[in-house]
C-alpha cells in the first residue's frame, strides 16, 4: 500500500489504534489520547520539523505519505494539523513545542496582522482543533512583510464549532496577543504558501478517504444480497461503482500529482499553484459525487450512524472547506489563465 | 485494500520537452505554409496526405517500433508528446494515426517477416491509412455478433459480409478486421473470431460513404463479396482474435487523444473572455483547465506505466471513461460561460463556429473506440464485480 517507512508507520499506528469499526462503536473518546500517544511516539506529528528542532526531519514527500494514509482512516485528530504547523514554523527557523497544533489562517479570505508592538490580531474562521490544541502557528502580515508565530492556544477567545464531520471547527479571535515566539517568514513564505501546503493535505486526506470508501462499498455490493443476486451483479450498480471507481482514480492521482510537485520544487512557483489548486478543485468534486454514489450503493444502513460510512463521506465533504473551497482556486486558476491568455494554456498544462 | 488503484507520479523527461518543442516547430512551419488551419477543426483530413508524408519524414510515425521496420525506438512517452501535441494543434493525422496507434502494433506482434517488412516502413514514412473493421449492422460493440464470414478456401479464405461505421474505409490502403471463421462454442462465446489483414485494393470489396451529423464523410459501410485473403493475411491465432483484440486496449484507450478531441473550444473560450474575466468566467475556466491538468496526469501517469511494462488494465479504461465524458461536456460547459461574452469581440465568431461543430461531435466520444457502457463493465470487473 505503502512504500516508505515513515508511512509503513503510521499505517500500522493506524491500523491498530484508529479502526473505524472499534472507534464508531467506542463509548467514549478515550481512544484519541491512546491514538496521539502512539503517533507521537513514532514522531510523526513532527515528521517536518527538522532534527535540531526536536522534529522527525522527514521528507516532504513522505510526510504527504502520512497525510493520505491519515485520509484512508478518515484521521479525526490534529495530525494533519500538526505535521503542518509544525512545517510553518520551521520555515522561519521556530522551533515546535511538543503537543497538539493547529494552524491559522485556514481560510483564504481572513487575514492574520502583526501589530507594531508585535502582538498578532484577526479572527480566522474554520480553523480545525482549534479547540483540541494547545498551540496555533500562525502566517500573519506586518510592516515588514510576512511574519510566522507560535500562539498558545488558551491566549485566544475560541468560538466552538464543528465541520460536516463533526470534527471542532473553530473561529479563532486573536485580540493582541503575545506570541511564544515569532519571527519573519523567509521571502517566498506567504499566506498563499500556507493555503497551498494546506490545500495539498487536504487533497490527500479526501483522496484517500475515497479510496476507502470505494474499497468498502465494493465490499458491501458483493456481500448485499437484494431480488435473489448479489447487488453487485446488477449492471445499473457496477456501473455507478465504476464511475466512482474513475473519480476516485483521478482524486488520487490529482493530489499525488500536486503533492509531487510541491516536494520537488524549492518554491511556490506558478506550476506548484497550478497543480494544487487542480487538485483541490478536483479532489473536491470527486468528493461530491463519490460520497452520492457510496450512500446510494449502501442504501438506509450506510445512513446510520451505526454504520463507519459517514466517517469517510462527511470527512470528505468537510475537508473540500478548508484551505480554499475548490470554488475559491477554480476562481483563482481562472484568472491566471485569463492573464496569460488563451495560448499560453496548453503549454502551461503541458509544462507539468 | 482490495480496490487500490495505481497511479505512479510520471513526470516526461527532459527528452520528451525537446522533442515537444521541435514537434511545435513543425506544427507552426506547417500552419504558416497553410498546410491546415488550426482553428478548422471541421476540415476534412483526408486530403492531406502531403502532411503525412512530412511526419514520416521527422520520424514521428511508428516512434515506438524496432529500426528495422522503418521505427525509431523510441520511448511510449516520446510517442505521447508528440500526439497530444499534434491533437491540440487539431493537425490532420486522420491519415496515419490508426496505423500508428493501432494496426501497425498488430502487424509487428502477429504478421510474417514479409508482410512487417512490406508495410511497417511504408507506416513509418507516412504513406499507409489503415481502417479497423470491427462493427457490423446490427453488431457495434457487441464483437460477439459479428458474423461476416472468412471461409477456408485453398491458399487462403474468402470473405462474405458487411462491415460498417469503418472510419476512413474510403481512403484506406488496408484494413485490419474481424471475421467469423467459426461458431462460437457453448463454453467459450468468444471463440471463433479471426484477424485479417485486407488489402483495399482487393477485388470484390466496395466502400459506401455514410454521412454524418457533423456534416463530415468519415464513415463508411463495407461489403466484402468473395474477397479472397491469402492465408498469411490471417493474423495470430485462428478463431482466436478476441483475446488479441482486448489483451491491446490499454494502449488504445489512454492516450491524450482521448480526452482533447474538443480541447480547441477552451482555447478560445479563454480568448474570448479576455485577460479580466468576470467571477463566474474565471470560476468556469478555473474548473475546466483543473479537470484537464487532472485527467492529462493521470494519462500520462498510464502511459508511464505502460512504458514500464506494468499493465494497468482498469486504470486506462478509467482514463477513457472520464476522457470522453469530459471532452463530450466541454463544449456545453464553454457554451454555458460564453453565453456572457459580448458577441462583437473579435474571435466570437470563431468561438460559435468551432462550438457548433463540437457539440456536434460531442455525442459520438462516449461511442468511439469503446462505448461507456462496454468500458464501465471492464472497470467493474476489474474492481471484482463480475
Amino acid at each position: 500500500m505503502t512504500d516508505n517507512i515513515v508511512a509503513e508507520t503510521a499505517e500500522r499506528i493506524f491500523t491498530d489504534l484508529a479502526d473505524a469499526q472499534s472507534i464508531n462503536s467506542a463509548a467514549n473518546d478515550g481512544w484519541k489520547s491512546t491514538l496521539w500517544t502512539a503517533l507521537s511516539d513514532a514522531g510523526l506529528p513532527l515528521s517536518w520539523v527538522p532534527e535540531d528542532c526536536n522534529g522527525a526531519g522527514v521528507s516532504l514527500a513522505d510526510g504527504f505519505s502520512v497525510a493520505g494514509s491519515a485520509g484512508r482512516f478518515a484521521v479525526s485528530i490534529p495530525l494533519v494539523e500538526t505535521m503542518l504547523a509544525g512545517w510553518l514554523l520551521s520555515q522561519a527557523g521556530l522551533p515546535s513545542p511538543s503537543g497538539k497544533m493547529t494552524v491559522a489562517p485556514a481560510r483564504p479570505q481572513d487575514r492574520m496582522t502583526v501589530n507594531a508592538d508585535g502582538t498578532v490580531s484577526g479572527r480566522a474562521r474554520g480553523i480545525p482543533f482549534a479547540s483540541d490544541v494547545e498551540y496555533i502557528a500562525v502566517i500573519a502580515s506586518g510592516a515588514q512583510g510576512s511574519m510566522i508565530a507560535l500562539v498558545e492556544a488558551a491566549s485566544c477567545r475560541i468560538e466552538a464549532g464543528e465541520n460536516l464531520g463533526n470534527d471542532a471547527s473553530d473561529t479563532v479571535t486573536f485580540n493582541n496577543v503575545k506570541p511564544v515566539s515569532i519571527k519573519p517568514a523567509p521571502a517566498g513564505t506567504r499566506p498563499t504558501s500556507l493555503m497551498l501546503m494546506g490545500a495539498t493535505l487536504r487533497s490527500l486526506q479526501i483522496a484517500g478517504a475515497l479510496e476507502t470508501m470505494l474499497d468498502i462499498t465494493v465490499r458491501y455490493a458483493n456481500e448485499r444480497v437484494a431480488f435473489e443476486k448479489q447487488i453487485s451483479k446488477f449492471q445499473a450498480v457496477q456501473h455507478n461503482l465504476a464511475k466512482l471507481a474513475g473519480e476516485v482514480a483521478v482524486a488520487v492521482s490529482a493530489a499525488g500529482s500536486a503533492a509531487d510537485s510541491v516536494a520537488d520544487s524549492t518554491s511556490f512557483d506558478d506550476g506548484v499553484f497550478l497543480e494544487v489548486a487542480a487538485a483541490k478543485i478536483r479532489c473536491a468534486e470527486a468528493a461530491e459525487k463519490s460520497a452520492a454514489i457510496a450512500h446510494q450503493v449502501h442504501g438506509a444502513i450506510g445512513f446510520s450512524m451505526e454504520h463507519i460510512l459517514h466517517r469517510y463521506t462527511l470527512r470528505a465533504l468537510a475537508w473540500r472547506d478548508d484551505f480554499g473551497q475548490e470554488s475559491y482556486w477554480a476562481t483563482e486558476l481562472g484568472k491566471f489563465v485569463a492573464a496569460r491568455g488563451a495560448d499560453e494554456l496548453w503549454p502551461l498544462v503541458a509544462s507539468r | 485494500m482490495t480496490a487500490a488503484l495505481r497511479f505512479d507520479q510520471i513526470r516526461l523527461p527532459e527528452k520528451c520537452e525537446t522533442l515537444r518543442r521541435e514537434v511545435r516547430a513543425f506544427l507552426a512551419e506547417e500552419i504558416a505554409a497553410g498546410t491546415f488551419n488550426p482553428h478548422e477543426p471541421q476540415r476534412e483530413d483526408s486530403d492531406i496526405p502531403e502532411f503525412s508524408h512530412r511526419v514520416g519524414q521527422r520520424g514521428w510515425i511508428g516512434m515506438t517500433w524496432p529500426k528495422k521496420y522503418g521505427g525509431h525506438e523510441r520511448t511510449f512517452l516520446e510517442r505521447y508528446v508528440v500526439t497530444e501535441e499534434m491533437r491540440v494543434a487539431n493537425a490532420p493525422t486522420r491519415r496515419f494515426f490508426v496505423a500508428d496507434r493501432q494496426s501497425g502494433p498488430v502487424l509487428l506482434r502477429y504478421a510474417n517477416e514479409r508482410i512487417k517488412m512490406d508495410i511497417l516502413p511504408r507506416i513509418c514514412r507516412g504513406e499507409v491509412c489503415f481502417a479497423i473493421g470491427m462493427s457490423e449492422p446490427n453488431s457495434g460493440s457487441d464483437l460477439f455478433a459479428a458474423k461476416t464470414k472468412a471461409t477456408k478456401t485453398d491458399g487462403g479464405w474468402l470473405i462474405n459480409g458487411t462491415k460498417i461505421w469503418t472510419t476512413s474505409a474510403h481512403i484506406a490502403d488496408y484494413m485490419l478486421a474481424i471475421f467469423r471463421t467459426s461458431q462460437p462454442t457453448k463454453e467459450n462465446r468468444r471463440h471463433g473470431l479471426t484477424q485479417f489483414l485486407v488489402d483495399m485494393k482487393t477485388p470484390g470489396i466496395t466502400v459506401n460513404p455514410i454521412a454524418q451529423i457533423s456534416g463530415l464523410k468519415e464513415f463508411n459501410e463495407v461489403v466484402f463479396e468473395d474477397v479472397f485473403l491469402p492465408d498469411d493475411h490471417a493474423l495470430g491465432e485462428i478463431d482466436g482474435a478476441w483475446k488479441q483484440a482486448t489483451s491491446e486496449l490499454a494502449y488504445e484507450r489512454s492516450g491524450p487523444e482521448r480526452f482533447l478531441e474538443t480541447y480547441y473550444v477552451l482555447t478560445e473560450l479563454v480568448r474570448a473572455l479576455g485577460p479580466n474575466p468576470d467571477v463566474r468566467g474565471a470560476e468556469g475556466i478555473g474548473r475546466l483547465v483543473a479537470q484537464l491538468h487532472a485527467m492529462r496526469r493521470m494519462s500520462v501517469s498510464v502511459a508511464g506505466m505502460l512504458h514500464a511494462g506494468k499493465e494497468p488494465v482498469v486504470e486506462a479504461a478509467i482514463v477513457k471513461d472520464v476522457g470522453t465524458i469530459w471532452e463530450q461536456q466541454l463544449p456545453h460547459r464553454v457554451r454555458d460561460l460564453a453565453a456572457f461574452i459580448d458577441t462583437d469581440a473579435s474571435n466570437h465568431h470563431t468561438l460559435e463556429e468551432q462550438l457548433a461543430f463540437a457539440i456536434k461531435i460531442a455525442p459520438k466520444l462516449t461511442i468511439q473506440g469503446g462505448t461507456t457502457e462496454v468500458l464501465r463493465g471492464i472497470i467493474a470487473r476489474g474492481l471484482g464485480l463480475r
